[in-house]
């Protein structure tokens, strides 16, 4: 009894040994016949491990209490305390509620200001006029955000910027604009989001409507249609899919919002509606050298902007059919 | 006839809305340019609210003679020559083996960037890495630090992909190897796609300011819009200290600001009327997801 069975075993392992020596054979000519291409990646590849990889493994400092002698690997290891202490500051419900609102606001006037535009731009029949609109409405998008915001502060200046020039020239009291916590939003979210993108950001969409069949105009045309009907029964349901995805693109970074702006842009006076998460990690972390809890607030703010996009990501899926993946 | 009446009327309403639009983009440009031209007391007083008062240079006279200005110009051209050809050599060095569908583990290595786009480490970490590698206060730190964009490599990787096999084939078939084939075809036939993909990298150079910031102490390395930085904020400040400050000196800070704002964007405002297509096209590839 035993014996067939060997015979059997022996003839079939050294197949399988063969089989498998062959699709390695096969794996490594085909490695061979494209090495080139290899070899490209791998700088490309080793950057992405320094650079981007490396980091990650760097935040585990947000679990330990840190000490630049010791190093990343030589800190012991304190559980969460990191994020208690974050959680448990002044400034966590403090940043998460200014976060939620600037983008709150954000989600209302920015993200629709640029859909207007492609929709105005789009009814738009001179050529001429519809090009120099859209140069003058997409240069503020390669200003640097510092200039933009130094333009800001001087136009907003208490005793001698332009506005408050303006202000009293109407007779009116000046104001102190950027020291006010009741306007930074507002500021924040007119310079930097509207003035600065709402032209960069309307290309993509004026991108979507050239993409819709003209076929669908002449036929709701021939129905009566008038320009209005059109915009909404064509136009805004051919934008869709675009709109979508840069709305999922939007909440994913969500927690995200420009502190490389917001930075310029605050000061102390306005924390109280300015301060976001990120800006936090900023002055407290790399200013303060509190390492960890910076790390700490860092690591959260990327662990709940990864959940946003996955979620809005699926969300879309099951509501209009589109995702990013 | 009615009904194009109507379309008439709101075409008008169209225009004025886009030129009140247009007016509101340009007007600080105007006004900065204006304002660089004028005597600091015209625009402290608020006499310039279009055009220049009382010309002079002499805001420009004295960006000629600040020394410090001339070293962080030098810098931010130095970081964004160098750091854009760095970068689109290692965009290139992504892109072209991606786009090859019969690239084994080509999906691996494409989740593997994709993922860095969906989570980072944050400002911490990254500074971290930055000091054990012993690049804090180094140049090198800001060209390589920085130099792939996942973005502008998923672009140029879509437009490679659209150059037909058939002619990577016949090259193949006369002998050519994959450096051949990128070097010979791919390259020049990619020219207006790596120009758009070099001027995004390019012009985000010439803009951040960030991470410079962090990175970089001593003052012979910061590129301009770190110095940028410290001139608006030290003047905000002196404002804010002294309620007008002495008014020969705020005068003179002040249109001398927007002269340097003038002088940091000159290069873009230039090029920009030429090059606009390029980043319009660039936006579009990159903007549509397949």
């Amino acid at each position: 009894m035993n014996s067939p069975l060997s015979e059997v075993k022996e003839t079939i392992v050294p197949a399988k040994r063969s089989h498998l020596a062959v699709k390695l054979q096969a794996a490594k000519t085909i490695i061979w016949r494209d090495k080139y291409l290899y070899l490209m990646l791998i700088p490309f590849i080793l950057w992405y491990l320094i650079f981007a990889y490396k980091p990650m493994y760097g935040l585990q400092i947000a679990f330990k209490d840190y000490s630049l002698f010791k190093g990343i690997s030589g800190s012991p290891w304190v559980g969460f305390e990191n994020f208690e202490r974050f959680f448990q500051s002044e400034y966590f419900i403090r940043n998460l509620v200014n976060t939620f609102m600037i983008n709150f606001w954000g989600l209302i006037f920015a993200f629709p200001a640029p859909i207007i535009l492609a929709l105005l731009l789009n009814e738009v029949k001179n050529m001429m006029f519809k090009k120099t609109v859209q140069t003058i409405t997409y240069l503020p998008h390669f200003i640097s955000v510092v200039i933009i915001a130094g333009i800001v502060t001087n136009f907003l200046a208490p005793t001698n910027g332009i506005v408050n020039i303006f202000i009293e020239k109407f007779g009116g009291e000046k104001i102190n604009f950027l020291a006010m916590p009741e306007f930074f939003r507002t500021i924040y979210i007119g310079s930097m989001q509207i003035w600065k993108d709402v032209g960069y950001s309307a290309i993509i969409y004026l991108a979507a409507i050239a993409g819709i069949n003209p076929a669908l105009y002449e036929a709701a045309k021939m129905d009566g249609a008038n320009r209005w009907k059109q915009v909404w029964h064509i136009t805004l349901p051919g934008m869709l899919p675009t709109i979508m995805i840069l709305l999922i693109l939007n909440l994913g970074s969500f927690l995200e919002v420009g502190y490389e702006s917001i930075i310029l842009l605050y000061q102390p006076a306005t924390y109280e509606t300015a301060d976001v998460i990120n800006t936090y990690v900023y002055r407290a972390g790399l200013q303060g050298g509190n390492y960890e809890v910076g790390a700490a607030a860092g690591l959260f703010n990327s662990v709940v902007s990864l959940i946003l996009v996955v979620v809005a990501n699926q969300l879309s899926k099951k509501m209009t059919n589109i995702g990013l993946w | 006839m009615k009904q194009s009446f109507s379309d008439k009327l709101s075409s008008g309403f169209i225009a004025v809305i886009l030129i009140m639009l247009s007016a509101v983009c340009l007007y600080p440009f105007v006004y900065v340019l204006s304002a660089s031209f004028s005597s600091g007391s015209a625009v402290i007083t608020g006499e310039v609210l279009l055009f220049p008062k009382d010309i002079t240079l002499d805001s420009y006279k004295s960006i000629l003679a600040k020394d410090g200005l001339w070293q962080a110009y030098g810098n931010t051209v130095f970081y964004t020559v160098v750091g854009t050809a760095f970068s689109i050599l290692l965009t290139i060095c992504g892109a072209y083996p991606l786009s090859k569908s019969r690239l084994v583990g080509r999906t691996f290595v494409a989740f593997f960037i994709a993922f860095t786009l969906w989570f980072g480490a944050g400002l911490i970490p990254t500074y971290l890495n930055f000091k054990e590698l012993g690049l804090l206060d180094t140049r090198t730190s800001i060209i390589v630090g920085f130099a792939v964009s996942a973005f502008l490599v998923i672009l140029l990787r879509t437009f490679f992909q659209s150059i037909p096999d058939s002619l990577e084939e016949s090259a193949k078939m006369d002998g050519a190897n994959d450096l051949q084939i990128l070097r010979h075809i791919y390259l020049p036939l990619s020219k207006p796609a790596l120009v758009t993909v070099g001027l995004i990298y390019a012009v985000g150079k010439w803009n951040s300011y960030f991470w410079a910031m962090i990175l970089l102490n001593d003052e012979s390395k910061i590129p301009l819009q770190v110095l940028l930085k410290k001139m608006i904020v030290e003047m905000s400040l002196n404002e804010e200290l002294t309620g007008s400050m002495n008014a020969a000196n705020a005068m003179s800070q002040e249109t001398f600001i927007y002269a340097t704002i003038i002088v940091s964007i000159l290069p873009i405002v230039l090029v920009y009327p030429f090059l606009q297509k390029y980043f319009v096209k660039g936006t579009m590839i990159g903007g549509i997801k397949e």
